[in-house]
């Protein structure tokens, strides 16, 4: 089975700076770890491989730094990877970024299996996935929690939906996004982390995937931020007073008044 | 201190430490506590591959070295020695196979021991047979193809968990020392069975138990090397893997001098950190100088051994017993260090402490090895060789 996951290199904390003038991310200085959530992603892929045999190839497009993720990536058992990078690609939205995995993964072209984490840690929007999979007109299937199996070219998972879990059947080729709940991602072994150090990448640009220039980088991209700003945090203490009966009463007729009970 | 590691030797190290930090050391309390061996560790010991550095390249190993490995156990004994200790006793029970072996034998149990899918156990101590190991009782009469095994082996590390046992067992009694040989017993054997489990001071996560034969058949073919090479094959085995435990004692002091360190900058005494205090000062010192000069030594003996010298008893003899009690010394001060603190269960230099004595006695307690140096050092009347 050819599984493709795709992931994304991204600042390794939650406190990053804003550029006010672009409204993006300042990542220069900070370091780069893979998104958390795809690091469930590569290890549920190379869990399926174990159990089905083929391999896991992964993609991601970003900086030419990006590479080292994808060397992370192979150290705990990917077989291949590509890099996606080209200077034009820089400012793309999730619109831009899913036209060009579409355009990467149709290159690639045999897979019967794309594996997304649910969402990046940076962007926070989880919308790659299911825009990846309307682009290449494949299902998808978010939060998925639990692969039960896959037999007879449907895949059988179970995902988190908000009151239980959903057992769902897809035919293959599909995309699901996968949930923190699903594995433990294993640690680097030393043989995928020698083999690493010595594997060959491609790096894929705009032309050798034929890309619409106009679909891609900020101008390709339909969405403009147009600010960013904390959320304000205000806390309203109020401290109640009185003999224990009249605080008591106090907090009821309180929590009455705002409907928490 | 820059010790001119390689790219594969940082690589081993940095994998470790990384099990270590994220695997073993939030869960190594309860593993002391329930007594429990660590096969979700082990597992990812395997994953990682860290099995395979001690096992040759043809039986797909990594073919490293005795530093290499040394560099693995003393990363894993920062977090828990009875961890360490489980993955360093398969590593001394391979060195028979891999010195002594038949190529079938190699064959047949290497690629399983280099996968994570076997482990294995290394059996001389008796009741009445430990340094002295000449004093064996175990036998292993002969008969048609067969060796029919019949003793008890005791406090043997791995014990019940391992797949493969290596047996030092009595071939021919009359002949004494000369007499003994090694044999592959594999579990499941009829006839074999496991008897008293210890109740330890320490390396509590770790197996010891009692290996019990009673007219245990196998096949002749499970002899390693020739008849009445026993006793050699348990000193070159020890020789070997004593530098192993060295490194186990270093890795152990290194991870109790960093509690005791982070400690002192926390806790507060008299409206200052006691880190600032001189007495607490020089113990952190003394800690730091005596761990350095304990790796120093042992690292230097592991590259001797890979230089393929032929006979290094007095050096692994000399880092396993400084190292040792090194240990020892830096675990009972980072426990002092600690105060009151440090002798509650909550914190783990208590642990570390109890670690800390197994490692001055096993693979020969520090006095009978430094009856194994002296011949060497008068030999050669103390001077430099």
């Amino acid at each position: 089975m050819k599984i493709i996951v795709c992931l994304k290199q991204v600042p390794g904390t939650t406190e990053v700076r804003i550029n006010k003038l672009t409204n993006t991310l300042i990542r220069e200085g900070v370091e780069s770890i893979i998104n958390p959530f795809d690091t469930y992603a590569i290890e549920e892929g190379v869990r399926l491989k174990e159990r089905y045999g083929g391999k896991v190839t992964v993609v991601t497009m970003g900086p030419p730094q990006a590479e080292d993720a994808l060397r992370e990536a192979i150290s705990v058992g990917a077989d291949e990877a590509v890099l996606i990078s080209d200077r034009t690609f820089a400012g793309s939205d999730t619109l831009a970024t899913s036209y060009v995995l579409a355009k990467t993964i149709t290159k690639i072209d045999e897979y019967s299996l794309i594996i997304c984490g649910r969402q990046t840690m940076d962007g926070d929007t989880g919308q790659v996935g299911p825009e990846l999979a309307q682009r290449l007109g494949i299902p998808f299937v978010a939060y998925v929690s639990q692969v039960e199996g896959i037999s007879g070219g449907c895949i059988r998972v179970q995902r988190m939906v908000e009151e239980g879990r959903e057992i769902v059947e897809s035919p293959l080729p599909c995309v699901i996004s996968v949930v923190k709940e699903i594995n433990v991602p294993r640690l680097p072994s030393l043989l995928g982390t020698m083999r690493s150090k010595t594997a060959r990448i491609p790096v894929w640009k705009a032309q050798d995937l034929g890309i619409d220039a106009n679909k891609i980088g900020v101008s390709g991209s339909p969405t403009h931020v147009i600010r960013i700003f904390y959320p304000q945090r205000t806390r309203k203490a109020e401290v109640l007073q009185g003999s224990l009966q009249d605080q008591v009463e106090a907090l009821v007729t309180k929590l009455r008044e705002n409907k928490v009970i | 201190m820059q010790y001119f590691l390689n790219e594969r030797q940082e690589m081993i190290r940095s994998i470790a430490r990384r099990i270590t930090e994220e695997r073993i050391i939030p869960v190594r309390a309860e593993l002391d506590e329930k007594e429990e061996f660590p096969w979700a560790i082990i597992k990812e010991l395997s994953q990682a591959d860290l099995f395979r550095i001690f096992i040759p390249e043809q039986y797909e190993g990594l073919g490293g070295g005795c530093l290499d490995l040394c560099l693995a156990i003393e990363e894993l004994s920062r977090g828990c020695c009875g961890v360490s200790i489980s993955y360093a006793a398969v590593a001394l029970a391979s060195i028979p196979l891999i010195k002594y072996g038949k190529e079938e034998q190699k064959q047949k149990y290497l690629p399983q021991i280099a996968s994570g899918k076997m482990l294995a156990a290394f059996a001389v101590t008796e009741s009445a047979a430990g340094s002295d190991i000449a004093s064996i009782r175990t036998s292993a009469a002969s008969e048609g193809s067969s060796y029919i095994l019949n003793g008890t082996k005791q406090f043997i590390t791995n014990g019940g968990e391992a797949q493969l046992y290596t047996v030092i067992a009595m071939t021919n009694p009359a002949k004494g020392a000369r007499g003994a040989s090694a044999i592959l017993v594999e579990k499941d054997t009829p006839g074999f069975t496991f008897g008293r489990k210890e109740r330890k001071m320490g390396i509590r996560a770790s197996s010891t138990r009692e290996l019990v034969f009673h007219n245990c058949r196998v096949p002749r073919d499970n002899l390693l090397g020739r008849e009445g090479l026993g006793f050699v094959v348990a000193i070159k085995t020890f020789d070997e893997s004593r530098p192993g435990v060295a490194a186990q004692a270093v890795g152990l002091a290194q991870g109790a001098l960093e509690e005791a360190i982070a400690y002192a900058q926390k806790r507060v005494q008299f409206g200052r950190p006691i880190s600032s205090f001189q007495a607490i000062q020089h113990m952190l010192v003394n800690m730091a100088i005596e761990i350095e000069a304990a790796r120093a030594l042992v690292y230097a003996v592991a590259r001797t051994v890979d230089s393929g010298a032929r006979d290094y008893t007095e050096e692994a003899g000399m880092a396993k017993v400084f190292a040792s009690d090194v240990a020892m010394r830096v675990t009972t001060d980072a426990v002092q260090v600690f105060g009151g603190a440090g002798y509650m269960r909550d914190y783990p230099v208590e642990k570390m402490m109890r670690d800390a004595k197994i490692i001055q006695i096993y693979e020969g307690a520090n006095q009978v090895l430094r009856n194994d140096i002296i011949p060497h050092l008068l030999k050669r009347k103390g001077k430099r060789t």
